[in-house]
């Protein structure tokens, strides 16, 4: 009974992974001739009001409007030229419609970037699989999460001067949000590895690591175990290394990248893998240097960038007490800054953030201070007001 | 530890094999069965998504030689000044080196992607005749197949001839340009120009629906087919078979050596032309210096996957290096060009009117075409316009 079951999945399974795979990459291959630009369809002109970039801004829950508003004070108090478009997306304070989804994503394909808090997803399940955190994602199509790991200079942690890159897929996998119980009492979780996405990932790695001048890319699957759906991943991975014949490229099966993230993690550069892995590792080498509020994380798709931070957290049981830490966010909006070409400002904050921690004077309590987040906040903003610090004195 | 490195310099095994395969799809799809015969599934072979994310694009840029790394250093600059999504990955190709590695280098670079914006690499003539072209061997490798240059008379620039908007289709990669020469008997040296169905149809239907798109009347065909009556003779019947596809169009064709003279005496009734490797080369240089020079106009090299761009006439200019008077005009349209092929019209077309604008308004001109002004002194003022007109700018 159970084998016929398990076949007759296996059946549907492999045509939908072919369903996936197969036309869209051909279009992606057979892209249209470029004769000229009247040829290609216009994108919709960039939005700009006077010399200010405008920004879509989602809140979310927890202490995110508390790190927001701190962004937006460091913002004011820098003179930095971006406007925000503020919306309230929420599934446990019941402000989430389908009408605010769509004004979300109306915003975006305005302004193309944004900066965003966790959207906190309850854990109980009340008939839709796919939370509005995952869907916004999907409907953006964002499939690649970057968190970068650094190491802040005068925070002592057990590893210190760490450095390193985890590319995340966040659109397949493990978050499929395909379950079923096929029989009472038996629940199929489906995980999807496509070739399409798999290699749209690695290509992002890859990308990134010349862009930012690195050396080495490790996938990181468990391809012992899910031969057919990892071990694609892997593939893929392998595949489009060839194409950088100067980056390295390495594998290795995730729990033994555990076990060498928290024995030594300086071996590792930038690292690339599926999505739950990725979920487990971001957390874990976020760890590593200090904790959710220190890391800024971003998510790209080929259009749209979100900046958030790096282990998405609500944090919900700081709410109101000011004690939250906005580094994590104001990093992540230094590097929203420096994406949109505002490389100046982008240099400003984030080294009045790196030069109020170097300090130690000003720390919130997750670092081991008693100051309050207002605190560190306007430590930052009288921070601002020196000037950038030249390459010689960042190193 | 030995795990790893076993594993790349297996990939450096199978890697030429590979690069060699991926540019031309039209062969690998009929290799299907070999390829998979060997083991390697069929998509592997496909073209990966272009470096795009966030709305960024990653753009490889090879500086070359002569004046190529100071006009490519005044378009980054350019730039970044008027806050262009695109980032550089820049490729450096060593023009003394006989080895192939370094523009090998650059082709895979160009090959992730997608599109390039490059000065000239020198070719040095000395050297040994194994040693080709390697602006030739990046454009045939990647299968560029179609060089575009539009020559249009700017107001501001003095010349013999006013009203010039001619169209530019030359077919790159065959013809004279096969690197096919040996000696079959001592002091007989036989070169081959190659001329294809599939390539030819294949520029002829390029530039028939180029001429559609941009609503132009006419094409003309220039060949040599009274001589090479089989060569010439097939590429014109292929534009022949094509044309009768567009009723819209008015085709007619014209012997090279004729064309040169129409061109240098009534160059006003030419509207767009397609021809093979060399004659184009001739052409597209008798009409460069008939709008100004080789300063002023860009180029391009598009093929199915790929896109390269450059100034038309791909001068080196290694006497006027680094001596800040080299016109960069053709550089910064050429990277407007590139702009366009990116989807970015905004910022292309800003580009584009701060250059033509220096060049009709405020005739800030180069000392090649009869001005006094320096190259950086012109870039600054396309810099000015560019901020003057209210787009969205970093600081100077």
């Amino acid at each position: 009974m159970s084998g016929t079951m398990a076949a007759a999945l296996r059946g549907s399974l492999v045509t939908l992974v072919k369903g996936l795979s197969g036309p869209r990459w051909q279009h992606l291959a057979s892209r249209p001739l470029s004769l000229s630009s009247s040829l290609s369809g216009a994108e919709p002109p960039p939005a700009r009001a006077d010399a200010t970039f405008k920004v879509t801004m989602v809140p979310g829950d927890g202490v995110g409007p508390e790190l927001m508003t701190a962004v937006k004070e460091v913002f004011k108090a820098g003179d930095v030229p971006v406007e925000f478009e503020e919306f309230h997306l929420s599934e446990v304070q019941n402000m989430a419609s389908e009408e605010k989804l769509e004004q979300v994503l109306t915003s975006m394909k305005n302004n193309k970037v944004a900066i965003k808090g966790k959207i906190h997803t309850p854990m109980e399940f009340k008939g839709e699989l796919a939370s509005y955190e995952m869907r916004l994602r999907r409907k953006l199509d964002l499939f690649a999460n970057v968190v970068h790991v650094n190491s802040l200079p005068g925070y002592n942690t057990r590893h210190n001067n760490l450095d390193l890159v985890i590319i995340r897929e966040q659109t397949e996998g493990e978050y499929s949000s395909l379950e079923h119980e096929s029989v009472s009492g038996v629940i199929e979780c489906l995980k999807i590895i496509t070739r399409e996405k798999s290699r749209r990932i690695a290509k992002f790695a890859f990308d990134y690591a010349t862009k930012k001048g690195r050396n080495k890319v490790t996938a990181v699957h468990k391809a012992n175990i899910m031969k057919l759906g990892d071990g694609l991943f892997l593939q893929s991975c392998a595949e489009v290394a060839q194409l950088y014949p100067k980056i390295k490229y390495e594998n290795i099966i995730i729990d033994n990248c555990c076990m060498q993230l928290v024995q030594n993690p300086y071996q590792f550069d930038v690292l690339v893998m599926p999505n739950l892995y990725g979920n487990i590792i971001d957390n874990l080498a976020a760890g590593l240097v200090g904790g959710a509020g220190v890391v800024p994380g971003e998510s790209y798709s080929a259009e749209y960038a979100v900046f958030e931070t790096g282990a998405r957290h609500p944090f919900a049981q700081a709410v109101g007490r000011n004690i939250a830490n906005p580094t994590a966010m104001l990093l992540s909006a230094a590097n929203m800054l420096r994406h949109l070409n505002l490389e100046y400002h982008s240099q400003m904050v984030s080294d009045a953030v790196k030069r109020v921690i170097k300090q130690g004077k000003v720390r919130t309590r997750d670092l081991g201070g008693y100051c309050t987040t207002g605190d560190f906040v306007h430590a930052i903003v009288e921070n601002l007001t020196h000037p950038p610090l030249t390459a010689k004195q960042r190193l | 530890m030995a795990a790893p490195s076993a594993a790349l310099s297996m990939s450096r095994v199978i890697n030429p094999f590979w690069r060699g395969r991926v540019g031309n799809t039209v062969k690998v799809r009929q290799n299907a069965t070999f390829m998979s015969y060997l083991g390697w599934s069929v998509d592997i072979m496909l073209q990966p998504p272009p470096a795009k994310y966030g709305g960024r694009h990653t753009v490889t840029l090879i500086p070359g030689d002569g004046i190529g790394p100071e006009l490519l250093s005044h378009v980054r600059e350019v730039f970044r000044f008027s806050c262009v999504p695109v980032d550089f990955e820049v490729v450096h190709v060593n023009s003394a080196d006989e080895t192939e590695n370094d523009i090998n280098n650059a082709i895979t670079a160009i090959r992730r992607n997608g599109v390039a914006l490059k000065g000239n690499i020198e070719t040095n003539h000395n050297m040994m005749p194994s040693v080709k072209s390697r602006n030739n061997l990046l454009r045939t490798s990647l299968d560029l197949f179609a060089n575009v240059m539009h020559c249009q008379s700017l107001p501001g620039v003095q010349t013999r001839h006013k009203n010039i908007d001619i169209m530019i289709i030359r077919e790159n990669t065959e013809g004279e340009y096969s690197s096919l020469e040996h000696e079959s008997v001592s002091g007989v040296v036989e070169s081959l120009k190659i001329i294809t169905r599939n390539n030819s149809f294949r520029i002829a239907d390029y530039a028939f629906q180029l001429a559609r798109e941009k609503g132009r009347r006419r094409v003309t065909a220039v060949h040599k087919a009274n001589i090479m009556k089989l060569g010439d003779g097939l590429f014109l019947q292929c534009c022949r078979e094509v044309a009768s596809g567009y009723p819209d169009i008015t085709f007619d064709s014209m012997i090279v050596d004729n064309t040169t003279m129409q061109l240098v005496s009534k160059p006003q009734q030419f509207d767009v032309m397609v021809m093979p490797n060399l004659y184009g080369n001739v052409v597209s240089n008798v009409c460069a210096g008939l709008v100004g020079g080789p300063g002023l106009v860009p180029g391009a090299n598009y093929g199915r996957d790929y896109a390269v761009f450059e100034t038309a006439t791909r001068n080196t200019g290694k006497s006027i290096a680094n001596r800040n008077i080299a016109n960069p005009t053709a550089m910064l349209l050429a990277s407007c060009m590139m702009l366009d092929h990116l989807k970015l019209h905004d910022h292309a077309s800003s580009i584009r009117n701060a250059v033509l604008t220096t060049m009709n308004e405020t005739r800030l001109h180069t000392a090649d075409i009869g001005g006094q002004g320096t190259t950086s002194e012109v870039v600054q003022s396309v810099m000015r316009i560019i901020q003057s007109k209210g787009q969205l700018t970093a600081e100077l």
